[in-house]
């Protein structure tokens, strides 16, 4: 039975009487998974997370999140759920573990608990060794780990994530993934997250849904979405001058053969099992592959597919252009 | 797991832990303290030592000789000519002085007058700027943190108003435990419980005027606004008040300020409560003027604040 934890209808937030950041949204969030919003900036996944951790109203339509209206019983909302904002949000002149303990306090936990459960999270997140420094000496990785930490505080069931990794170099984001992974085994939470990466939705999320202009594209796990491309690509070229494409084009699972420039643009499914038969069939008939490649399509691809267009930035508020900054210059810190 | 049930007890440990959080920020950057304690003394030896309003009365400096007056200025008149030596007309030039400092300022000094003066003005600057910090912490992300916990968004306020109180009162507190040292005297009717009355007045305006300051920095994107805002104000709410001089000397459009100013009515009960002779009907109208301050102009920056808080 898979509940769904989060549900969005109509979901819709429009600022200052035009600008529609989210539009007529509709989703769901089954338990346990990971679901990802996948999006340029500015594409209104910050609005939407922002509506589901009650910190902005939607304007028209209702999400829930575990039962309790977003809007209405905005308090047990933020009971159960955690939140780890795409900011670095902890102060710099306290140390790690008096971060952690404000986050505590916020929440209601009692002292002795709070001290328990932060001890746990710190070492959980490998953050034992400095949690008596301050913060401003932490590093980009650190900090993540940090505001993981004060994210689990409350012990939630869902557990949202906005843009976990935003600025972190390519090893530390790797191993961001690790610690999302490992605190989710440990907690059992659902997970939401967006991202503008999509390596990281291709490596994190169970399901992925491509918002793009304040709308959902389509939703879907990373592999269907994949596999909806029509399957993958295989290059191939001949020694010999003669068209192959009729014979090609009779293998099983081939989609598409095309010719061009002397190589063979092959789509095909399940391109690791259909390739060796394209040789096979090459050779039966006295053809000589010289040249062969397999690429196996990526999020990347679904998401030109579906937009139409590749991640782009979109143009800013100057708030958001400085808020991204002080992140990027915290992260390289 | 439902602990984190919100009650009472819970809204003051929210609004503890925030302003528990400020005051931390601040007591660890020692320049910071240092720079608080600093500021207030250097204004004081520059305003109150410096601009010695009581020194011009000093005869130390002038030669006063002796005058030969005619008898007809003497009540009953004399005939003839009399001579009045300088020691007297020198003596009598600092009676008067003394007198004119009395009635203008009244205390004898201009420091003690003055550095009562001080704990406004320092006040006024620590509240302004609490805005500031709301400001960053808007930018940083952390409000959007905080306004994702169950913590009450009227703690989130009161917080930073707090915060600014316990700054102000601490800073007053050292102003007058440095003025008495450099010289302040205390009226006749003073006593220690009066120093509760001086935080009660301190935390009064402080309330009203940071209310409003933390509406605006949360509807201001920029900082620099905030900074234009409060350097704009400041120095018209500082002079058009009697922290520094008496409103009965200033032209009649001044003194209008002045008189709704609520600086005036803090510095005005501050003074009543330490250096001037207590006139209680007075202490009584400036303590209802910051009450009214204090509610009126909280309930503007609450409501205003709270809209955007729940946007």
């Amino acid at each position: 039975m898979s509940e769904e934890i989060i549900k969005a209808e109509g979901l819709t937030r429009v600022f200052y009487k035009h600008l529609t950041a989210v539009d007529h949204v509709d989703f769901g969030v089954k338990q346990g998974e990971i679901f990802g919003f996948l999006g340029p900036n500015g594409a209104g996944k910050t609005t939407t997370i922002n509506m589901l951790i009650t910190i902005l109203k939607p304007t028209e339509g209702k999400a829930s999140v575990l039962g309790f209206d977003v809007a209405k019983q905005n308090n047990e909302v933020r009971n159960v759920i955690g939140v780890v904002p795409q900011e670095y949000t902890a102060d710099e002149d306290l140390t790690g573990l008096e971060n952690v303990l404000l986050c505590a306090d916020l929440y209601g936990i009692p002292r002795g608990l709070a001290k328990e459960r932060g001890a746990d999270l710190l070492k959980l997140v490998e953050l034992t060794d400095f949690k008596d420094k301050k913060v401003q000496t932490y590093s980009g990785g650190m900090r993540r780990r940090l505001e993981l930490a004060c994210g689990l505080i409350n012990r939630p069931r869902v557990l949202f994530l906005d843009e976990p990794t935003l600025g972190l170099d390519v090893q530390t984001r790797t191993a961001t993934w690790e610690y999302i992974r490992k605190l989710k085994k440990e907690f059992g939470m659902t997970l939401f997250m967006t991202t503008h990466y999509l390596e990281e939705a291709d490596a994190l999320c169970d399901r992925v849904a491509i918002i793009d202009h304040g709308k959902i594209v389509v939703v879907g796990t990373p592999e269907d979405l994949k596999h909806s491309l029509g399957g993958d690509l295989i290059t191939l070229a001949t020694k010999e001058d003669d068209d192959v494409s009729g014979l090609i084009q009779k293998i099983d699972h081939v989609k598409e053969v095309r010719k061009e420039d002397g190589s063979y643009r092959i789509k095909a499914e399940l391109g690791e099992m259909t390739t060796p038969l394209i040789i096979e069939a090459l050779r039966k008939n006295g053809y000589t592959v010289t040249r062969l490649s397999l690429t196996e399509p990526t999020l990347n691809e679904v998401y030109l597919e579906y937009t139409g267009r590749s991640l782009r930035d979109a143009e800013e508020s100057r708030e958001s252009v400085f808020s991204q900054r002080m992140i990027m210059r915290r992260a390289r810190h | 797991m439902n602990e984190t049930n919100g009650n009472s007890r819970n809204k003051l440990h929210g609004l503890w832990a925030l302003t528990n959080r400020e005051l931390k920020k601040w007591l660890k950057e020692p320049i910071l303290l240092v720079m608080a304690v600093l500021q207030p003394v250097l204004w004081m030896g520059l305003f109150g030592k410096a601009m010695n309003l009581g020194g011009m009365f000093s005869t130390s400096n002038i030669d006063i000789q002796n005058r030969i007056l005619p008898g007809s200025a003497l009540i009953p008149a004399q005939p003839g000519y009399i001579t009045i030596s300088g020691t007297v007309l020198s003596q009598m030039f600092a009676d008067m002085g003394s007198s004119v400092m009395q009635n203008i300022f009244g205390v004898a000094d201009y420091f003690s007058y003055m550095s009562v003066g001080m704990i406004s003005f320092i006040v006024m600057f620590t509240t302004m700027f609490s805005g500031m910090s709301m400001v960053w912490d808007r930018r940083l992300g952390f409000l959007n943190k905080v306004l994702s916990t169950p913590v009450s968004r009227g703690a989130i306020i009161f917080s930073k108003v707090l915060n600014a109180a316990l700054r102000s009162m601490f800073q007053a507190t050292i102003i007058l435990i440095l003025a008495v040292i450099f010289g302040l005297q205390v009226s006749s009717t003073f006593n220690v419980i009066n120093i509760l009355g001086v935080y009660a007045a301190i935390f009064l305006l402080c309330a009203g005027l940071s209310s409003v300051f933390l509406a605006l920095a949360l509807r201001s994107t920029k900082q620099e606004t905030q900074m234009a805002i409060v350097n704009l104000i400041n120095l018209p709410l500082m002079f058009a008040s009697n922290t520094f001089f008496p409103i009965s000397m200033m032209p009649d459009w001044i003194q209008a300020i002045a008189r709704v100013n609520p600086i005036s009515y803090l510095t005005d009960a501050l003074r009543q409560l330490t250096v001037l002779p207590m006139d209680v009907s007075l202490l009584t109208i400036d303590f209802a003027y910051l009450c009214i301050f204090a509610a009126v102009f909280s309930a503007i920056g609450i409501t205003l604040s709270w809209r955007f808080l729940t946007k």
